[in-house]
């Protein structure tokens, strides 16, 4: 029995390759160690954030699961950066660690063309640079014309803890012992990462009266395009937060050595952005505190996170430290925090399509490349199964752009730039955050999930009525004139004088106006639903800084449209720097823009490049 | 990859000596098939010798020639350079004679090209080669060497360092909205700080401009009815200084018709032959024509008859100029004083008399005096020395005023700083930290011949 597609492993990447796959009439089958652990989230209880949240609005906008499955299963939502401009609004869910899971389970069940089976892969069948299928822990090998590897932070995965190491994956499951290594027979570069997650504590055993308090929103939201609030927002369950002080440091400074990462017991590489609370503490010896926060992980169990404290101390010690927090002075400790170092492939070594450079129909999504995160996880393991899905009927794979969506940097930096420590989106990474929105997310990518087919007619009927509805508001806008004569609805306004007509369209572009402001006028039918309204109001207030951000894209489009061929022989450009050369060897660039962003290789290098594009073009006319 | 390419380095005409300089892969078998003397392509790198060229067996000059051999050469290629005798026929001759034996013609600033596509050479070392090139005194000279040391790219890399302290605090801020502890960047820390940065850009504008006059000279126009003694004054200016008077192309698209130096800086006097010639020169040669040249004018002459009253078209010209710096010259002063001056407003006048050398040095004085010459001089040139630079630090300029309006209009800092980022992309193309096609384009292109 051959499938279509294999993906091995059921995280956030695994769920959403597989249900692309299988959506686009691939016969799927999807590998777990436990089938029980599917879309587990062993660390953070919370999905969304600064630039993730924009990836899940992308994966939604596309036709992934994730955005639908966190409003499913939330327990608190929130929208971050409201005090600033929509283009850094983030909206951030505390997902319920059993409902997501359970939810997304059901989902994966419920798909056709998608079978589930509980096992360890061990190796890849590789012939002639080409994926066969796989093979399983028990000798067992299973065929299909592409695999999709998903394996998050389970190869070869080391739990630490103080000076103790021990194999195992998060949650207690067992690590994938020998694909790694397999991997690398088969040429591939492994690298070694590492990562952390903080203490659970009891819930009941924390002063939470001595805390501050965070609650979710007061308005009903979403995270996709097509789901309803499904919550009310007074059962929303809050955050708290606490601090660490003079007392936590001093414990931390005097066990230093006795954490895995100061005694010297871990070789990977963890990440900057997420750094352990030993880390701050040496790093920033002069701040007086951290900052912690204490989320819930589900309305059916007790746990609370404890946000900002992943440490690799023994246990003893961890106890002393929570200890030391204001509020957690009685604190039990149901789990204890852990650092775990697992293997990781070079992203360097696949093309934007996720599919590997050395062999053929491998896809990879997700921590595997070297990334961090659920969200990141997910979009890329979105990616894979669509473009796994096009190679199989010998379409070009879809590669979204850096202006186009935080997917296209994230695949982009990946491919690009590789990755030393586990890679995490953030805002500043995007050139065009301005353009890469929350709010526009559909209006970006809708189009691209409906022509792969992941997106059904009458969503995207949907979608098009949407977009006539902006363009039939800012039309309005334009047409409807406010004249000096109306002074009652001037002084409505609250807005400095009007000294000739001027149509609504441009009074808004006031700072002081919103477009709430200009139906209250009541001067035409302004019925139209919340998102058209933000929608419109957006498009005209930022309209400057958004054409600013287009000429931009429009400038540097003349390098990214100049291609490279993929037969180009770098050892023949003589006149490129040694390290540039090295650099695009390993690459392969397919655009002189791509190329351009590879650290190493330098203006002069792209110069000596365009020159012999140009004279390789002619040579060819 | 490249071919060998050859052109005359030094100015065609001038000077007893004339440099040819060939680079690439072919140099030295070239020459030495038309070099009779040692064999050069057994010598030493970094060596010269004597001998001849010789081409169909006849001895066309007699030469010293360097032999320098790559890696260690301007462009990185094999490098030989032929000092002929100058003189237009022998150079020419020469450089034809390379080109029959397989050399091909230089483009304008080829060899600085490959000098930076060979990465011996960043993007601001390249542009200051040019500026070296192109200096026409040792001031200017001066600069570009400065510029070459870097002293520019580290007043913009210190820059582009307060840059991305603030950008990357108010990054944070959108990242991590929710750490109490991260201080906020705030409008009023993005106003102190692009006042600052603005400040500071401003000022390299201003050294900018002082700088092209080191560097370029001061453009001067001599205006005037006709017969007032307009080439009288030119012939003056020029005699006393024995400059040399040639046709080389100036600033502007106008024709230098000699220029001369005045405390070390050039005037370059502007060719107003369509002017000189006119009898009514506002209404002949067209408000246009004469509006254009006086715009382009970093210094108008308007010269005036001593022994006749004021006309209308005196009064024309004046007010056409008013606005320009310029110095009322009052020709003829050994005749009767039928002149009344006292309608114009101006304090710069300088009586002169053509016909003897009278005035003259009060009138250069005037200039150097108008220009602060002397301060000029004496001041610390580090900054920035191209058109390129100044236009992107002007782009800088102008973001900052967006920003400014933004602040005035409540946008949102994380828009704001869109622009800072911006402008920090922008110092960075300045010294070569980022590339885009159009600036190579752009760079090249205003390389002169042979450098």
């Amino acid at each position: 029995m051959e499938y279509d597609i294999i993906v091995v492993g059921g995280g956030h990447a695994g769920c959403e390759a597989s249900l692309a796959a299988a959506r686009l009439h691939n016969k799927t089958l999807l590998i777990t160690g436990n089938i029980k652990n599917i879309a587990d989230m062993p660390c953070n209880p919370s999905i969304g954030g600064p630039a993730k949240g924009i990836l899940v609005r992308e994966i939604d906008a596309l036709g992934g699961e994730m955005g639908i499955n966190t409003d499913k299963s939330h327990i608190q939502l929130k929208m971050l950066n409201t005090k600033k401009g929509p283009a850094v609004w983030a909206l951030r869910a505390q997902a319920d660690k059993i409902i997501y899971p359970k939810e997304m389970l059901k989902t994966l069940n419920n798909q056709e063309n998608l079978e589930i089976k509980e096992a360890m892969v061990d190796d890849l069948i590789v012939l002639n640079n080409k994926v066969m299928g796989v093979k399983l822990e028990n000798g067992e090998e299973i065929l299909s014309k592409i695999v999709i590897l998903t394996t998050g932070t389970y190869l070869k995965a080391d739990i630490l803890v103080g000076s103790n190491r021990s194999p195992g994956g998060p949650h207690g499951e067992k690590e994938a012992k020998n694909l790694s290594d397999n991997l690398r027979k088969l040429g591939l570069t492994v690298q070694r990462l590492k990562t952390g997650t903080p203490q659970r504590i009891l819930k009941s055993s924390i002063d939470f009266s001595t805390l501050e308090r965070e609650d979710g929103d007061q308005v009903l939201r979403t995270f996709s395009y097509d789901t309803l609030p499904l919550y009310k927002i007074e059962d929303q369950e809050p955050c708290y937060l606490t601090y660490t002080n003079e007392k936590t440091h001093a414990i931390i400074r005097q066990n230093l050595e006795k954490s895995s990462m100061y005694g010297g017991y871990v070789k990977g590489v963890g990440p900057r952005y997420c750094p352990s609370i030993e880390d701050k503490v040496v790093r920033f010896a002069d701040k007086e505190r951290h900052q912690l926060f204490l989320e819930p992980e589900s309305k059916y169990y007790d746990d609370i996170y404890l946000q900002g404290f992943s440490t690799s101390m023994p246990y003893d010690v961890q106890e002393e430290m929570v200890h030391s927090l204001k509020g957690l002075e009685h604190a039990k400790i149901i789990k204890y925090a852990y650092a775990i170092e697992y293997d990781a492939i070079d992203p360097l070594e696949m093309k934007a399509s996720l599919e590997n450079k050395k062999i053929e129909n491998l896809f990879t999504a997700g921590q595997i490349n070297g990334t961090s995160g659920y969200e990141e996880a997910a979009a890329q393991g979105l990616m894979a199964g669509i473009n796994a899905s096009l190679k199989l009927k010998g379409k070009d794979p879809l590669i979204l752009k850096r202006n186009e969506a935080y997917i296209g940097v994230l695949i982009d930096d990946l491919v690009t730039k590789g990755t030393k420590e586990p890679y995490r989106m953030l805002t500043s990474r995007a050139e065009y955050r301005l353009l890469l929105r929350h709010d526009n997310a559909d209006i970006r990518l809708r189009e691209y999930g409906y022509q792969i087919g992941l997106i059904d007619e009458e969503k995207y009927q949907k979608f098009q009525a949407k977009l006539n509805n902006i363009d039939k508001l800012i039309n309005t806008l334009k047409e409807i004139k406010i004249t000096p004569n109306e002074k009652v609805l001037i002084e409505k306004l609250n807005t400095s004088p009007i000294l000739d007509g001027i149509s609504l369209y441009d009074l808004l572009k006031r700072p002081s106006i919103k477009i709430k402001d200009l139906i209250a006028l009541k001067k035409v039918d302004l019925k139209y639903d919340e998102e058209v309204l933000m929608q419109a109001e957006i498009q005209i207030k930022y309209e400057g800084y958004i054409k600013k951000a287009l000429k931009e894209v429009e400038r540097l489009k003349q390098l990214e449209d100049i291609k490279i061929p993929e037969d180009i022989d770098y050892l023949k450009i003589s006149n490129l720097a040694s390290e540039a050369r090295q650099k695009l060897l390993k690459i392969l660039p397919t655009t002189l823009g791509q190329a351009s962003r590879i650290s190493g290789v330098n203006p002069s290098d792209i110069a000596v490049l365009s020159v012999y594009l140009k004279r390789f073009k002619n040579e060819k006319r | 990859m490249f071919d060998t390419i050859c052109s005359i380095a030094t100015t065609l005409g001038v000077g007893a000596i004339s440099i040819i300089r060939v680079s690439g892969k072919e140099a030295i078998s070239i020459v030495n098939n038309i070099f009779k003397g040692k064999d050069l392509e057994k010598v030493e790198s970094h060596t010269i010798h004597y001998g001849h060229i010789v081409y169909e067996e006849k001895v066309i000059d007699e030469v010293l020639v360097s032999v320098m051999k790559a890696p260690k050469t301007y462009t990185t290629e094999d490098v030989v350079e032929i000092n002929c005798h100058g003189g237009i026929q022998t150079t020419n001759k020469i450089l034809e004679i390379l080109l029959l034996n397989g050399c091909r013609q230089a483009e304008a600033g080829e060899f600085t090209k490959r000098a930076f596509l060979n990465g011996r050479i960043d993007l601001m070392e390249a542009e200051a080669v040019m500026d070296l090139i192109n200096s026409q005194n040792d001031l200017a000279r001066q600069i570009a060497i400065n510029e070459l040391q870097g002293y520019g790219s580290n007043l913009i890399k210190k820059l582009r360092e307060d840059l991305i302290n603030i950008i990357s605090n108010i990054e944070v801020n959108i990242d991590y909205p929710e750490y109490e502890d991260i201080y906020e960047v705030t409008i009023n820390d993005l106003k102190d700080k692009i006042n600052d940065i603005k400040e500071k850009l401003e000022k390299i504008v201003k050294e900018y401009e002082d700088e092209k006059i080191i560097k370029d000279g001061i453009t001067t126009v001599i205006i005037g009815r006709p017969n007032v003694g307009k080439s009288s004054l030119l012939n003056r200016l020029l005699n006393s200084n024995k400059a040399i008077v040639t046709d080389i192309p100036g600033t502007t698209r106008d024709i230098v018709e000699g220029n001369i130096m005045i405390n070390g800086i050039n005037l370059n006097i502007i060719d107003t032959a369509g002017i000189r010639e006119s009898t009514d020169l506002v209404e002949q040669i067209g408000v246009k024509k004469s509006l254009d040249i006086i715009k382009n004018a970093d210094l108008i002459l308007l010269l005036l008859n001593n022994n006749q009253p004021l006309s209308k078209e005196d009064l024309d010209l004046f007010n056409k100029v008013k606005d320009k710096t310029s110095i009322i010259v009052v020709n003829k002063n050994d005749l009767e004083k039928r002149i009344d001056l006292s309608s114009l407003e101006t304090n710069n006048i300088v009586y002169i008399n053509t016909l003897t050398n009278e005035g003259i040095i009060p009138l250069k004085e005037k200039i150097a005096e108008l220009f602060n010459l002397e301060k000029i001089m004496t001041k610390d040139f580090n900054y920035i020395t191209s058109a390129r630079q100044i236009a992107k630090i002007k782009e800088c300029l102008n973001l900052i005023s967006d920003i400014e309006m933004g602040i005035d209009n409540n946008v949102d800092l994380d828009l704001l700083e869109l622009d800072l980022r911006h402008i920090w992309e922008n110092l960075g193309n300045i010294i070569g930290e980022s590339y885009d096609e159009e600036l190579l384009d752009e760079l090249f292109s205003k390389f002169c011949v042979g450098k």
